[in-house]
């Protein structure tokens, strides 16, 4: 538990990626994504939590109307549970809340290509991506 | 008068674990309104993820072949899934459909459609739909309940196969 502690609250914090701190399914993913977002930007240095939140909450245009943000369907706090259109309760999205979740890269793949396009109406950025699974982190 | 049970428990909180337990020991007496739940786990991760994972005696076979074979355009979602998982999934919802295996156990839901047609909404059944016409439409709208397909709002015992309040 500690070292994952510790390695969120750098990513938030100092928003500094430890190269292969941690052999976590979550670490993985996000040195995946970090491999894939300084391939498609020489700029990137790292993810942030910051911009993670504010991606959760921005209402897009571009993708179906009743579900404009990731918060419609997964609450402004990620650490409380959300509810989609169909009435169903989803479980926290926050790591601390539902320990289970982020474990199965294929899921996480799975979830983001389906809601992307449900709220942004595209597919993320492996950036995007990697802010959002950064800020779930660290929650 | 019958006690109606659905969204009681929602708006009348105090009454849910009596009325539920109530209604469970009788549904297993006369079993008229139990739906089998989906017992397979691979099932329940793809189908019980955006809504209740749904019965599939509540559907003839043909209407779970004709879903599976058009999941890129799902009620509006993408809920495409890779061949193999696909072939599985369909595999199992035929084999308990209302017309197979679920029928034993009363779907009943499914009589009056015709042989030809092969409807993906259990909410537009014509028998669904005449076991609800007394719902009134505050209901429906009720920010617990949202949807007609989000049983579990009303029928507590839904996600065990228990719709049976009478
Ligand atoms: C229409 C409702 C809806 C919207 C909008 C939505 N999601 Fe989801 N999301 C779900 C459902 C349903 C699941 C799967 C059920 C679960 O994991 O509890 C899920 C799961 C996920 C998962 C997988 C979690 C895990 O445990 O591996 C990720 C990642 C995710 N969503 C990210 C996002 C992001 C990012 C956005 C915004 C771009 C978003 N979601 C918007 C409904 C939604
Ligand atoms: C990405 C989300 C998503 C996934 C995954 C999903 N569904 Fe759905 N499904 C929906 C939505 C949205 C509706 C429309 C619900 C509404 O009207 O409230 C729906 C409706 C349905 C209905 C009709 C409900 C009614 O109105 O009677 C059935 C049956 C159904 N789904 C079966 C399945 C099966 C079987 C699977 C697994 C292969 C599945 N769903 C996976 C989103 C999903
Ligand atoms: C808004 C609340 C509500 C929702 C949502 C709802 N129902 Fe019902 N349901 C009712 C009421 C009310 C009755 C009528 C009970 C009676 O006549 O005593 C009923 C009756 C039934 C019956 C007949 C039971 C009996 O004993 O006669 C079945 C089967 C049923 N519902 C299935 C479903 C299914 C399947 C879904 C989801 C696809 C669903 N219901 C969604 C409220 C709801």
């Amino acid at each position: 538990m500690k070292p994952k502690l510790i390695l969120a609250l750098a990513l938030s914090s100092l928003a500094v990626l430890p190269l292969a701190a941690q052999a976590g399914p979550i670490d993985a993913q996000l040195a995946t994504y970090k491999a894939a977002a300084a391939a498609a930007d020489a700029q990137f240095t790292a993810f942030s939590a910051e911009r993670g939140k504010a991606f959760h909450n921005r209402a897009f245009g571009g993708g179906k109307p009743d579900t404009p943000a990731c918060a419609s369907c997964h609450n402004e706090n990620p650490r409380a549970a959300g509810r989609a259109p169909t009435g169903k309760v989803i479980e926290p999205v926050a790591l601390s809340a539902t320990p289970t979740r982020y474990a199965d890269p294929a899921k996480v793949e799975k979830w983001f290509t389906r809601n992307c396009k449900e709220v942004l109406g595209r597919a993320c950025s492996p950036q995007e991506k990697g802010d959002w699974l950064t800020y779930m982190a660290g929650q | 008068m019958k006690t109606k049970f659905p969204l009681r428990p929602i708006l009348v909180a105090g009454l849910a674990l009596t009325a539920s337990a109530l209604l469970w020991t009788e549904a297993v007496a006369d079993g008229k309104h139990f739906f089998p739940p989906v017992t397979d786990t691979k099932v329940v991760a793809e189908c019980g993820s955006c809504h209740m994972t749904f019965s599939p005696a509540m559907l003839p076979a043909r209407s779970w072949q004709k879903m599976m074979g058009d999941l890129g355009k799902h009620f509006g979602d993408d809920a495409s899934i890779d061949p193999q998982l696909n072939a599985e999934i369909t595999a199992y919802l035929v084999n308990n459909a209302a017309d197979a295996n679920g029928g034993r156990y009363g779907g009943k839901l499914t009589r009056g459609i015709a042989a030809t047609s092969a409807p993906l909404r259990i909410t537009e059944l014509p028998k669904w739909q005449r076991e609800h016409r007394e719902v009134p439409a505050w209901e429906w709208r009720h920010k617990e309940v949202r949807s007609k397909a989000n049983c579990v709002a009303c029928h507590v015992d839904a996600e065990r196969g228990y719709y049976d309040d009478d």
